[in-house]
């Protein structure tokens, strides 16, 4: 059988399903109702409540990225440093959170953030002052952070495992440091694996909705509740399209560093 | 290409498998697809009609008529029968999505439903051609007779700043502007601006007291002594009161809103006459009962009500309102240009 004939699949499903509809979402973006050519829904983004809502969408999406990256790095680590059993048995621990639906878990941490949810009855039975931080941005942060973890963990901890344990003897060999070494062999090595992992969180960080709907109690609008609005519930496709393209920008500017730094597209390899 | 080979056999053999076990024989007269509102129904009486006429129901759940119109509007999932509410089911008539009625397949919507329902349905139903009711009632204020001191009888409550933070709203555009345009004695179905912009400045103010802007998990969060005042239909009320003996419903004194849920056939349904199968065995009065038990909703079935056995709720005030008592409107369709103002000072509230 003809290698290419393999690959029709794969070309059927990227037309269908990646090519058709972002070509639908650019050009519902660039008309209006009447079907004319107008820019009007990508400048849309500069209206105050879009604007407000892109940049506290692109501010929260930083915050969880950075403290995704701060927890999962040491994670990584260790992970990198323990023997094989004993490894796959914690990644599996990580991954294993994901077999559920992420909509169930961000649901389940409602019912755990709530005024008289499982953790307020907990502090409460401590005598602890209470934890009030659903319908919060915190919440919507900590939503994001724990959803997206797995995603930070395992190029991190891909790219650590790819480095040459030769490398690290011969820095040591050369009178380098425990500190030295993670600072001048290890972090540089390690650099695919942190702008892959951080491009998993922030670019889903930036456009989902569902979080925080379901912990910022629809008080905060992120730019993701904006398109997600303008799509289900005012039925104007074209601005919802408008904004997209817009946080498209975004992603794609994301993207473009991220294949600066990871040339060899080793982080992405899991 | 062993492999391969062996991948195909499998594909081929589970889809056999699969489609083996079809439905054609306890179903032998197609389908029905049904549009409802979340929990709005008594999942008993589906399996009732599906046995009793051999038709299979296809049911999906929308949380506002808002989420609802796009997908009928855009055909793409062509659902036979939908629930929705009274301004939203003349907005569908102005935009001719919707199918007449052939009252002749409908006997018992004509026997069952109470004469006064389908006066009020003319004012977005002109000739009774479109819509049977399935359900009504007002928009409310649910509080906790143990966190709210004294009786509610005012929307002003919502914005008393001791209850910071334990205030839910409604999550849906015209319920939530309904609030402040009826705390300041405006007509709910307004489409001054001025107005509007007045009523949105009040709503961004009220945000900080808001704990959160939900639909239906009003009812749940009430229930679990999250919040001690919340905006809901009256419907939930004999519900949560069960769940939750504190808890009580007022209608405030300023008026609100007065609606009616209809089943309709849209225009690009598949089956009409199922649809219509569907919708009059839903008007059949021990099924309207067991809805109304179920679901808790005022039911319009006036058959349906004598059969309650609870004389409480036969003639609970909440249930079944004089509406006289009150000052009530019912929402109607404001046009194209005052949905798009609404969902503008919306997002302004959303986005404060």
């Amino acid at each position: 059988m003809n290698k290419k004939m393999l690959s029709l699949p794969y070309l059927f499903w990227c037309a269908a399903f990646i090519l058709i509809p972002l070509f639908m979402v650019v050009y519902y973006g660039i008309t209006d109702k009447t079907g004319a050519f107008t820019l009007e829904n990508i400048c849309a983004i500069a209206t105050a409540e879009h604007s407000k809502a892109l940049w506290i969408s692109i501010l929260l999406s930083l915050i969880s990225t950075l403290i995704c990256l701060l927890l999962a790095y040491p994670l990584a680590m260790i992970l990198a440093h323990m023997n094989v059993n004993q490894h796959s048995f914690v990644v599996l621990i990580f991954i294993l959170p994901m077999w559920m639906n992420f909509l169930l878990r961000t649901m389940a941490w409602q019912t755990l953030l709530e005024k008289s949810g499982v953790i307020n009855s907990v502090l409460e039975f401590l005598h602890l002052p209470a934890l009030n931080i659903i319908n919060t941005p915190s919440a919507i942060i900590l939503g994001m952070v724990y959803n997206f973890l797995p995603f930070m963990v395992l190029p991190i901890y891909n790219s650590l495992t790819k480095i040459d344990p030769n490398v690290i003897n011969a820095a040591k060999d050369l009178g380098a440091n425990g500190f030295d070494t993670f600072i001048r062999v290890t972090l540089p090595l390690s650099v695919p694996g942190i702008i892959s992992g951080i491009t998993m969180v922030f670019v889903p960080a930036l456009t989902t909705f569902v979080i925080s709907t379901l912990l910022g109690g629809s008080k905060i609008l992120l730019i993701g509740n904006v398109i997600e609005q303008e799509f289900t519930q005012t039925g104007n496709w074209h601005l919802g399209s408008g904004l997209s393209i817009v946080l498209m920008i975004f992603i794609l500017f994301n993207m473009i560093l991220s294949a600066i730094f990871d040339k060899d597209g080793e982080g992405n390899t899991l | 290409m062993k492999k391969l080979i062996a991948l195909l056999l499998t594909c081929v053999l589970s889809a056999s498998v699969l489609t083996g076990c079809g439905n054609a024989d306890k179903y032998p007269n197609g389908k029905v697809y049904v549009y409802n509102w979340g929990e709005y129904i008594d999942p008993e009486t589906i399996e009732m009609f599906e046995k009793e006429t051999g038709i299979q129901v296809v049911y999906d759940e929308f949380d506002t008529n808002e989420t609802m119109y796009p997908k009928v509007e855009a055909g793409t999932s062509r659902y036979d029968v939908v629930c929705p509410s009274d301004y939203m089911i003349q907005k569908m008539v102005d935009n001719d999505l919707l199918a007449e009625l052939n009252w002749d397949n409908l006997p018992n919507a004509k026997a069952n439903i109470g004469e006064q329902y389908y006066e009020q349905s003319l004012a977005f139903d002109p000739g009774n051609k479109y819509s049977v009711p399935y359900c009504w009632g007002t928009v409310g204020i649910l509080y906790n007779t143990k966190m709210v001191d004294g009786p509610v009888d005012s929307w002003s409550i919502l914005w008393d700043e001791k209850y910071a933070d334990s205030i839910l709203m409604q999550d849906s555009v015209r319920d939530l502007f309904m609030v402040a345009l009826a705390s300041l004695g405006y007509s709910l179905n307004s489409t001054d601006e001025a107005e509007l912009q007045e009523a949105k400045e009040l709503l961004i103010a009220q945000k900080p007291l808001v704990q959160a802007y939900v639909i239906d998990q009003v009812r749940d969060k009430m229930i679990g002594n999250e919040a001690a005042l919340g905006v809901i239909y009256s419907g939930e009320a004999i519900y949560t009161q069960r769940e939750n003996p504190d808890l009580a419903y007022v209608i405030p004194k300023e008026g609100t809103n007065v609606w009616i849920d209809s089943w309709v056939i849209p225009k690009n349904c598949q089956n009409k006459e199922n649809a219509e199968k569907f919708i009059d065995f839903m008007c059949r009065d021990d099924i309207a009962l067991m809805n109304f038990d179920f679901i808790t909703y005022s039911t319009p079935n006036t058959a349906a009500r004598e059969l309650i056995e609870d004389e409480d709720i036969k003639n609970s005030d909440i249930a079944f309102p004089d509406l006289s008592l009150y000052k009530l409107e019912t929402y109607s369709y404001l046009g194209e240009e005052a949905d798009t103002l609404y969902n503008e000072l919306w997002k302004e509230i959303k986005s404060n």
